[in-house]
């Protein structure tokens, strides 16, 4: 348990110098002093770049990457299944189609927070018809081909609502925001996504117990007193609430969900509970360097973080798949 | 005297009756061993009597179970699933201390009672030098091991077991069924799915025959376990043999008419 206990303070302890130097980067370089000097508001310009640009950018990649991560290993302990992730239920591109429906329609600009609003429903909606189409007790294989159907059609959805915009400069603003950015993002998105994710992941942190009593099936869990019906609800009302809130801002950003919780499940010797602050934690590391990682490659135009995570995540989600095929081919000697 | 019962069970998993107005009382003390071929019901029985079914008429101490609340039933009757398997690599202690959760246990503040009753529960299966190591490394029968401990550290007054030695060894078949034998000795109310015969015959005090949904007989092992019903049940011909007062019952050939 030594090992564990010292995880979640070094997370943190990475996250804060992560975090400063996030603040550091950008196409304006500051000095150690103008770094100062703007964060206690002695220079005005400094202190623009830094309170109106970079941190808004920071406290996005970190809250996204944080329910990015939760969400993945919330997921992971409710179908006990370590191949689970937002993505896999096409959580993140069916809340992409609730928001370009409503930036889409013009709605947004009338009510800017519509846009969470329909990309929790995306979310929701898409978990709700992987389970229902799925069921709960479904092996690996069939929550991936309908987690894949689901995302499929949100992605064909989205691109005939792409087509059917007039606008082309709306349409490459759609596009791009698709394929998951900070970019450009103000203390006003902050906002307008915090109190989703905030919801979404105090939902998702109180699960803790439900996932440990869940760690021999769903039998054994109800024999243990657990009432799963209500606890289920819950679940993936948080995943909805936090992915929803996450790409209302970021866009669709993948893989973080998957990665995260594996890269700390054995610290806490597989305690489905124990992870979520870890794997909550890794995700906001993870998704702040990629956006980092995005800032500091010269490109044209800036690097998109979700392409990043996708580069990062789908090598490891293709080991995993061989290790588990290992593991059942083993099994059957 | 605490008993559990059933009254006029009738099951049906989609369109099949898997039960078939069946009834069932069994009290503390007694080591209860159901028998029967593949698919007679044997499972559901166990299942139904587990609470999974809310419409089933069952009762503990003439209270439907659908009438306790969740935690407290928890606490009455701890369940061992037939297929139960670990998806994440936990310590086996940890496996066990599950088994502490209707007591209101997290892994973070096991009291001492909660500690003692997980020493038990790995004591009684054999399990304290494997108590450290991860689950997803052991074997098939340390794992079957390891879950039945996880039931027994419920330590409630039923303990229902499906199947809880067909994967063991010899060794571990008689140790966990030692266990459970003693804990019915101690007043709890042991009922155990098995396929094995003379284990049954060897530590039950009643054995429950079924087939087709319904209980065919049921008794003390010597009147139950008769090559003649064992014929009808099984459809096997059993060499018999009596050994320190226990039947020793092998099935040896099986018929086809």
């Amino acid at each position: 348990m030594k090992r564990a206990d010292k995880l979640v303070p070094a997370l943190f302890a990475l996250l804060t110098i992560m975090s400063l130097l996030s603040l550091g980067i950008g196409s304006v370089s500051l000095s150690p002093s103008q770094f100062w000097h703007g964060l206690t508001g002695q220079d005005r310009v400094a202190q623009l770049i830094l309170i109106d640009i970079r941190l808004p950018r920071t406290v996005l990649a970190l809250s996204v990457g944080f329910v990015l991560g939760l969400s993945g290993a919330t997921l992971q302990g409710l179908l006990r299944n370590p191949l689970a992730d937002p993505a896999l239920f096409g959580a993140p591109q069916a809340a992409a189609l609730g928001a370009v429906l409503v930036l889409y329609t013009g709605l947004v600009e009338a009510l800017s927070f519509a846009l969470p609003f329909a990309a929790m429903g995306g979310a929701l909606l898409s978990v709700f018809l992987v389970l229902a189409v799925a069921g709960r007790v479904a092996g690996v294989t069939t929550f991936i081909l309908a987690g894949l159907a689901i995302a499929s059609l949100a992605a064909a959805l989205t691109s005939i609502v792409i087509n059917l915009s007039a606008n082309p400069f709306a349409v490459t603003e759609i596009v791009f925001w698709l394929l998951g950015s900070f970019e450009d993002r103000s203390l006003r998105h902050v906002a307008m996504a915090a109190p989703f994710m905030l919801i979404g992941s105090y939902l998702l942190l109180r699960s803790g117990e439900t996932l440990r009593a869940l760690t021999l099936g769903e039998e054994t869990a109800q024999s243990l007193g657990l009432s799963l019906q209500r606890e289920r609800i819950l679940i993936v009302l948080g995943v909805a609430c936090a992915i929803g809130g996450a790409v209302s801002v970021s866009g669709a950003i993948g893989f973080v969900g998957l990665v995260a919780p594996h890269l700390v499940r054995d610290r806490v010797k597989g305690d489905p509970k124990s992870v979520l602050w870890p794997a909550a934690l890794t995700g906001a590391a993870l998704t702040l360097g990629a956006d980092m990682v995005a800032r500091l490659v010269p490109a044209p135009t800036e690097l998109k973080v979700g392409a990043l995570t996708a580069l990062m995540g789908v090598p490891f989600f293709l080991a995993m798949i061989a290790r588990r095929r290992g593991a059942v081919a083993a099994e059957a000697a | 005297m605490t008993h559990l019962a059933a009254h006029a069970l009738t099951i049906s998993l989609g369109q099949r009756a898997v039960l078939r107005s069946l009834d069932f009382k069994a009290g503390a003390g007694e080591l209860v061993c159901v028998l029967g071929p593949n698919g007679a019901g044997k499972s559901t029985l166990l299942r139904a009597l587990a609470g999974f079914f809310p419409q089933a008429p069952v009762t503990w101490d003439g209270v439907p179970l659908s009438q306790i609340p969740a935690r407290q039933r928890a606490r009455t009757i701890a369940w061992l699933s037939q297929d139960g398997d670990a998806v994440w690599p936990l310590p086996v202690r940890g496996i066990v201390a599950l088994g502490r959760i209707p007591h209101g246990a997290t892994l973070d503040s096991l009291t001492a009672q909660d500690r003692d009753a997980i020493d038990r529960a790995l004591h009684a299966c054999d399990l304290q030098s494997l108590a450290d190591r991860d689950i997803t490394t052991l074997s098939g029968g340390e794992r079957a091991r390891a879950f039945a401990a996880r039931a027994l550290a419920v330590e409630a007054p039923v303990l229902l077991a499906d199947e809880p030695v067909s994967a063991l060894d010899p060794h571990h078949q008689l140790t966990v069924m030692g266990s459970l034998h003693r804990a019915a000795q101690e007043g709890h109310l042991v009922i155990a799915v098995l396929h094995d015969l003379t284990l049954a015959a060897r530590f039950a005090n009643r054995i429950v025959l079924m087939k087709d949904g319904g209980i065919i007989a049921q008794g003390k092992p010597d009147r139950v376990l008769t090559p003649d019903l064992l014929r009808a049940v099984f459809a096997v011909d059993v060499v018999s043999v009596d050994h320190d007062g226990t039947r020793i019952v092998l099935p040896w050939s099986a018929r086809n008419d």
